[in-house]
């Protein structure tokens, strides 16, 4: 894109951007880790995990700060407005994403007595992987600005809505089988809810982004399980 | 809501909300050179009535010299050819039949810099009424003076010295004077050549709250160098570059998602 005439403008507009490249990027991580926890049952990592949120909800306060500072001092428009709007909204996602990643965490670290892999982890696991593919197409196409990318985000949600739901089947089947699989599988059946919702942000995150290259709005319905 | 946004309201509604604006102004193909330059390149553009338009763009583009077409100013430029079509009303503003001087009452003009005559406040507002014979009576003089002040919004302010000097009064209220002065004919356009640029930030918000109010009667066109002056005031904007029109829509549109790169990169303040 042509440069602002003021580029101090452009270097603000950069920094908020860097800014939310560095929050989805440690949310990403974050929630690598918290699939790694599903066989490891590494206590500490679930606490570092934990304690990780911390500089997500920094990050998303100092966005918001960073947004308003520029709204006030440079009235953004066309563009510029769209993008420091969606950057608020993209925020706000990728806080609510660390905020259920760190739940996962910790239901992973109370389920963590559980000896052996409980049944139903297989599906779990497979779960974590779509949502990990999803943020990081997200995050692709936030970088690139890359509307094509942003539609496959928010097409795509569909496949963990899918197994969220054939997840949330075989884990009642197990509660049924054995009352013991109770304790555990309600910690997996709320992880797979938290990672369904996770899913969910990202493809609000995939509309800021067509919002912000097109200046239009996604429709409002979108494929659904 | 309002002006043609109010469109949209009448489509969710279905009802009628209020009537859709009608359209006053038509160009078509309007060209303008200056001597050799061309100054003006095929512009076509519907200006509704009852809202305000603002014309926007880098200096030079074109646009006060498209403003200066619609009450046919640019005849005073010897060196200036105007062609193509303008209508207000459906009636070609450029027929030769057409007598100029009762064009320019129609069509009045407010200009950077506040001109009132060296005249007292009340003369400033009476001596166009008097000139095209609108009144019968001094007290009929004295009723449209006090009615333009009125809309100008500047009649609790000068009520107790109509006798004074125009000249004398504050920049901002001097533009009120002018603007009571072009409404004190009746127009049916209201052009405005960077009306606030002059003033300071509170005298602005008075004409722009002055310009909200005299949109329910009249059809503004206004050109400004302020882009939050455009987005604040008027319903439709339109972009000029280069001599060309653009890009012209609702101006929520241009200032949140412009068509044309160069519409983007000029509101952006990414200019060249």
């Amino acid at each position: 894109m042509t440069q602002h005439t003021v580029s101090s403008f452009d270097e603000e507009l950069k920094s908020l951007d860097d800014m939310v490249m560095t929050m989805a990027r440690s949310v990403i991580r974050q929630h690598s880790d918290c699939s790694d926890l599903l066989a490891s049952r590494d206590a500490t990592l679930a606490g570092r995990i934990i304690d990780g949120d911390r500089a997500i909800d920094d990050l998303q306060v100092g966005i918001e700060e960073k947004a308003i500072q520029t709204i006030a001092k440079r009235q953004p428009l066309a563009i510029d407005l769209r993008t420091v709007i969606a950057t608020l909204k993209i925020a706000t996602d990728l806080e609510r994403i660390g905020d259920l990643v760190k739940n996962n965490a910790k239901r992973m670290l109370a389920s963590s007595a559980q000896s052996q892999l409980p049944p139903g982890a297989a599906n779990l696991e497979m779960l974590n992987e779509r949502v990990a593919e999803q943020l990081d197409r997200m995050l692709e196409a936030f970088e690139q600005r890359d509307d094509g990318l942003a539609k496959e985000v928010w097409m795509r949600d569909i496949e963990i809505d899918t197994l969220q739901t054939s997840l949330f089947r075989e884990l009642l089947t197990y509660m049924m089988e054995d009352p013991r699989n109770i304790g555990y599988c309600t910690h997996l059946l709320f992880c797979a809810r938290n990672l369904e919702r996770i899913g969910d942000h990202a493809t609000n995150i995939a509309e800021q982004v067509h919002y912000m290259v097109t200046g239009a709005t996604m429709p409002i319905d979108r494929p659904k399980g | 809501m309002h002006g043609v946004a109010g469109m949209s309201v009448q489509q969710i509604e279905g009802a009628t909300v209020r009537p859709l604006p009608t359209t006053k102004i038509i160009a078509r193909d309007v060209n303008v050179h200056y001597g050799e330059k061309h100054a003006l390149k095929a512009v076509d553009v519907d200006i509704p009535d009852c809202s305000v338009t603002s014309f926007i763009g880098p200096s030079g583009c074109g646009k006060s010299t498209f403003l200066r077409c619609i009450n046919r100013m640019n005849d005073t430029i010897a060196s200036c050819r105007v062609t193509g079509k303008i209508e207000i009303d459906g009636r070609d503003i450029y027929d030769k039949t057409l007598d100029v001087v009762q064009l320019r009452a129609r069509v009045g003009m407010v200009f950077q810099k506040p001109n009132p005559f060296p005249k007292s406040i009340y003369e400033n507002v009476a001596y166009a009424p008097r000139l095209h014979g609108m009144s019968r009576s001094k007290a009929e003089l004295d009723q449209i003076v006090e009615a333009s002040l009125e809309k100008a919004g500047l009649w609790g302010e000068v009520k107790d010295r109509l006798g004074d000097s125009g000249t004398g009064l504050s920049g901002g209220q001097q533009q009120r004077l002018c603007i009571a002065r072009a409404i004190s004919v009746n127009p049916d356009v209201i052009l405005m050549d960077e009306p606030c640029s002059a003033l300071d930030p509170i005298a602005t918000a008075r004409i722009e709250q002055l310009i909200d109010s005299l949109r329910q009667h009249f059809c503004i066109v206004i050109v400004t160098h302020s882009m939050q002056q455009a987005a604040r005031v008027s319903q439709r904007t339109a972009f000029f570059h280069l001599g060309t029109l653009v890009e012209e829509g609702p101006t929520t549109d241009i200032f949140t998602s412009p068509k044309d790169k160069r519409t983007q990169d000029y509101i952006t303040g990414r200019f060249g």
